[in-house]
């Protein structure tokens, strides 16, 4: 059988059984006591060995494997947590999700042993393991008393039976066993499959109920059960069964199958049993007496039907489908589709004579309707930030080591959802983020307590929604950002003349530490400081539609606060006229929209400003901006839409404005070398093309 | 690339081109790039961008650079008439973009004795497009380089 169409099952899991063992690692840090803690790790480390053992990839298995004896020292009271153990318990993590990767990128789990991790950790076991004696305490389900070995009710016919005998006469051992897959199990079919596939590793199976067919076409309620003959003694197939996710117990004793007496006590029932069922081939059969209560599951194995009925499990926990993110791109692409489509009929509906409040009010009501369709689709796309950031708190503890300061890591608002596209983006820029403020922002613990600050920096990471807006901020309460020392360096290197560098503002010259090349960094560390950081954080932020802003307060700390759209594709937008042709402003960035007289006009600095409720805002002629011809009498009242970029304003002069509309982002394409001020295109009602102003490049 | 695929086949191989015409010059382009030919149609200017594109259209949805291929070979400047087309092209990277030309005359099938290689000559700039020259019916189509021609040689 063939264990590819189970590989994305495995891979998601042990992705989340590695993350679970990540994060239960760093409580066990906090808490070397804590024995929900280590018996989670446990559960997921004995999973994880599981399912690579069942999916061949041996080198996986024997890492988790060594991983799963020291935690089961560490349950047993028999090996103290301290935190080189963690580092390496870390790196064995490491090596697990590379194996991961590889077998996500080839299906084959690459070549590295990973030796020194398992030395280190077989290490750690013997300087422990005076008490060793006692090998690690498997997870092996006793057989319960709440629930029977249903393998009982299996009719066996007499080539079964024959095989059987032949097996033991030849030195086998014929075991039944019967497994329960848990309640919460969803895919029991492929459960049930990689149970058959681990037996089938020890021996052959005689028999099953209900039948192979009916188990892989789900046909069964909780438990199915088997004959199987094997030399491997009883212990070895439970414990690889009960490795097998999701699986809730497994029963199994030997049998004998000369008499068909079962080594058990249950003996005489069973012979009973056997030759009552095989006449009555529809009998239900009575629950055996010796097992206490019996869940009152029956599936005879002559009667699917009963089971046919119940089979189709419902799944209680998750009621979600899994959908390729490229075909949630074509549902966008159509719904874009459909918004220009309905652009062009209300443009056309505008134009004609023959519009009557009929005809307007269905198209405003497919108005409301693709607006909605397009609210829906993107909700889908959203997913939380979670996925990105759980990661964080485990660098920030390597780098606590590594760079020899205390620090701590708060987050909040890991549910706030962004776009897939961009949470797949947003990784990098955000680590970057956290590296600096560890290595640049915190100062040395020392000197931290000298400034009478607590001796453990605190670093947050915060994120929320804010309109159509989502904000994630980088805060950290360490030095701050020096702004005279920016300035000389940047005079220095030449970036600025010392003339220049009088004139700016404080928040201009902390915008050069985004230039390309420029660190502040005194030396250049591992972590950060090689002057690639910050620039690519503002380029991959911009790419996304976003922006970077900073505050900071020398000795107090800085706050990076990156703001990206919501959604990437369709924007509110508001249309205006320079000259004759169109552009679109994003409604997002736009405060008011204002009327002023040419006279107001005031020059400061030589540059074109106007008041407006008591703040100055600098003008931006678009017409001179875009090299366009205004047809507008220069005497006339300006239109002037006042734009925002966090706390900075600027006010765009347009000749008309032409209205709100829904508008679809098409990219110009990568021939066209195209300025900043360009975000992208958008095609209108009429099929015309218009382009989309970035108000944030303006300011 | 044709001329390796010329030198180790042995039967004569065949090439189809689209003959457009350019001021007094027939130019040749391989048929197997060109994905649609349009009329021409509004072309919305876009500010701040290389001389040579005349702005973007939109070709069924899609958003599309048209560039003018006279700016880019130094040749006048377009006048745009009746029998102005824009040739969208499609290389193997996927992108699509419109290149002007003044007129599409026909489709030529050219076998590869009929094709001559130009001796590349850097001094004069829209020799730079062309890399062979095609013999047909008698008159000379110079065969335009697309890689070239779309190319950003600037690099700007």
């Amino acid at each position: 059988m063939d264990t590819s169409q189970y590989l994305e099952i495995f891979l998601d899991e042990s992705k989340e059984h590695i993350q679970s063992l990540g994060d239960q690692l760093m409580v066990m840090e906090q808490e070397p006591e804590n024995e929900d803690a280590i018996n989670e790790i446990f559960r997921a480390a004995h999973s994880l060995k599981g399912m690579a053992g069942t999916m061949g990839y041996k080198r996986m298995q024997r890492l988790t494997h060594d991983m799963e004896d020291v935690f089961s020292e560490v349950r047993n009271g028999k090996m103290k947590v301290d935190s080189s153990l963690i580092d390496v318990l870390f790196q064995a993590l490491d090596a697990l999700e590379e194996y991961l990767q590889n077998i996500q990128e080839t299906t084959e789990e690459g070549t590295n042993d990973n030796d020194s991790i398992i030395n280190e950790l077989n290490r750690f076991l013997k300087n422990e393991g005076k008490a060793k004696e006692a090998p690690p305490e498997k997870e092996k389900p006793s057989v319960s008393t709440e629930k029977n070995g249903k393998w009982q009710e299996i009719k066996l016919g007499e080539s079964e039976r024959h095989v059987m005998t032949e097996a033991v006469s030849q030195g086998n051992h014929v075991y039944g066993l019967t497994v329960y897959v848990q309640e919460t199990c969803i895919l029991k079919a492929a459960r049930a499959f990689l149970v058959f596939k681990a037996l089938e590793e020890f021996g052959e199976i005689v028999v099953s109920k209900p039948v192979t067919q009916d188990i892989e076409d789900e046909k069964f309620e909780l438990d199915f059960s088997v004959y199987v003959v094997t030399k491997s003694p009883l212990e070895d197939l439970i414990d690889s069964v009960s490795a097998v996710s999701e699986i809730e117990s497994v029963l199994g004793c030997e049998i004998d199958p000369d008499d068909m007496q079962v080594v058990h006590e249950e003996k005489a029932q069973m012979k009973e049993e056997v030759s009552t069922v095989s006449d009555t081939s529809a009998a239900k059969v009575p629950p055996a007496s010796a097992g206490g209560t019996q869940p009152p599951v029956t599936t005879p194995a002559g009667n699917s039907s009963t089971a046919q009925k119940k089979a189709p499990g419902k799944p209680v926990v998750n009621r979600t489908v899994r959908v390729d993110i490229e075909k949630l791109d074509v549902l966008m692409n159509l719904v874009s589709e459909l918004i220009i489509a309905k652009n062009s009929l209300v443009s056309a509906s505008s134009n004609s004579e023959m519009a009557n409040s009929a005809f307007n009010e269905q198209i405003e009501y497919l108005e409301s309707v693709t607006t909605n369709l397009h609210e829906s689709v993107m909700k889908v796309r959203m997913v939380p930030i979670e996925s990105v950031v759980q990661k964080f708190p485990r660098m920030i503890r390597d780098l606590n080591k590594k760079l020899d300061k205390k620090m701590e890591l708060y987050m909040s608002g890991e549910e706030t959802e962004l776009d897939r596209t961009v949470v797949d983006e947003i990784g990098d820029p955000l680590m970057h983020l956290l590296r600096n403020s560890a290595d640049h922002g915190l100062e040395p613990n020392d000197v931290r307590v000298q400034r009478g600050k607590p001796e453990v920096g605190s670093i947050y990471l915060n994120a929320y929604q804010d309109g159509n807006n989502v904000v994630i901020e980088v805060a950290d309460d360490g030095n701050g950002i020096d702004v005279q020392a920016i300035r000389e360096k940047a005079i220095g290197r030449g970036t600025i003349t010392a003339d220049q560098a009088e004139n700016m503002t404080s928040k201009e010259i902390i915008d050069l530490l985004f230039l390309p090349s420029f660190s502040t960094a005194k030396e250049v560390t591992e972590v950060s400081g090689r002057g690639v950081g910050l620039d690519v954080v503002k380029s991959k932020i911009e790419a996304l539609g976003g922006d970077v802003d900073v505050k900071t307060e020398l000795g107090v700390g800085s706050t990076f606060s990156i703001r990206l759209p919501l959604t990437l594709a369709i924007i509110q937008a508001l249309m205006v006229e320079i000259g004759d042709e169109k552009y679109a402003i994003s409604l997002g960035s736009i405060q008011t929209i204002e009327d002023i007289p040419p006279s107001e006009v005031k020059l400061v600095q030589n540059k074109e400003v106007i008041q407006l409720r008591g703040s100055v805002i600098p003008l931006v002629r678009l017409n001179h901006v875009l090299d366009i011809e205004s047809v507008k009498n220069p005497e006339d009242n300006m239109v002037v839409v006042i734009v925002k970029k966090g706390d900075s304003q600027a006010g765009l002069v347009v000749d008309e404005l032409m209205g709100q509309q829904e508008i679809v982002i098409k990219s110009l394409g990568k021939y066209i070398n195209c300025s900043k001020i360009i975000s992208g295109a958008t095609i209108l009602g009429d099929g015309e093309v218009a382009l989309i102003l970035d108000a944030n490049a303006l300011i | 690339m044709e001329e390796n695929l010329l030198e180790t086949q042995e039967e004569l191989e065949l090439f189809q081109f689209i003959v457009v015409r350019l001021g007094d010059e027939q130019y040749g382009i391989n048929i197997q790039y060109i994905d649609n030919i349009v009329r021409m149609q509004h072309i919305t200017r876009v500010p701040k961008v290389q001389e040579y594109f005349k702005g973007v259209i939109n070709l069924r949805g899609e958003v599309i650079p048209v560039m003018s291929i006279r700016i880019k070979m130094g040749l006048p400047v377009d006048e745009f008439t009746n029998s102005s087309r824009i040739i969208i092209i499609k290389m193997e990277s996927g992108a699509s973009i419109g290149v002007i030309v003044d007129e599409v005359r026909e489709v030529v099938t050219l076998d590869d004795s009929c094709i001559e290689k130009v001796v590349y000559d850097a001094k004069e700039e829209r020799q730079n497009f062309i890399r062979s020259v095609g013999k047909c019916n008698g008159g000379l189509i110079s065969i335009l380089d697309l890689t070239a021609v779309i190319g950003d040689k600037e690099g700007n």
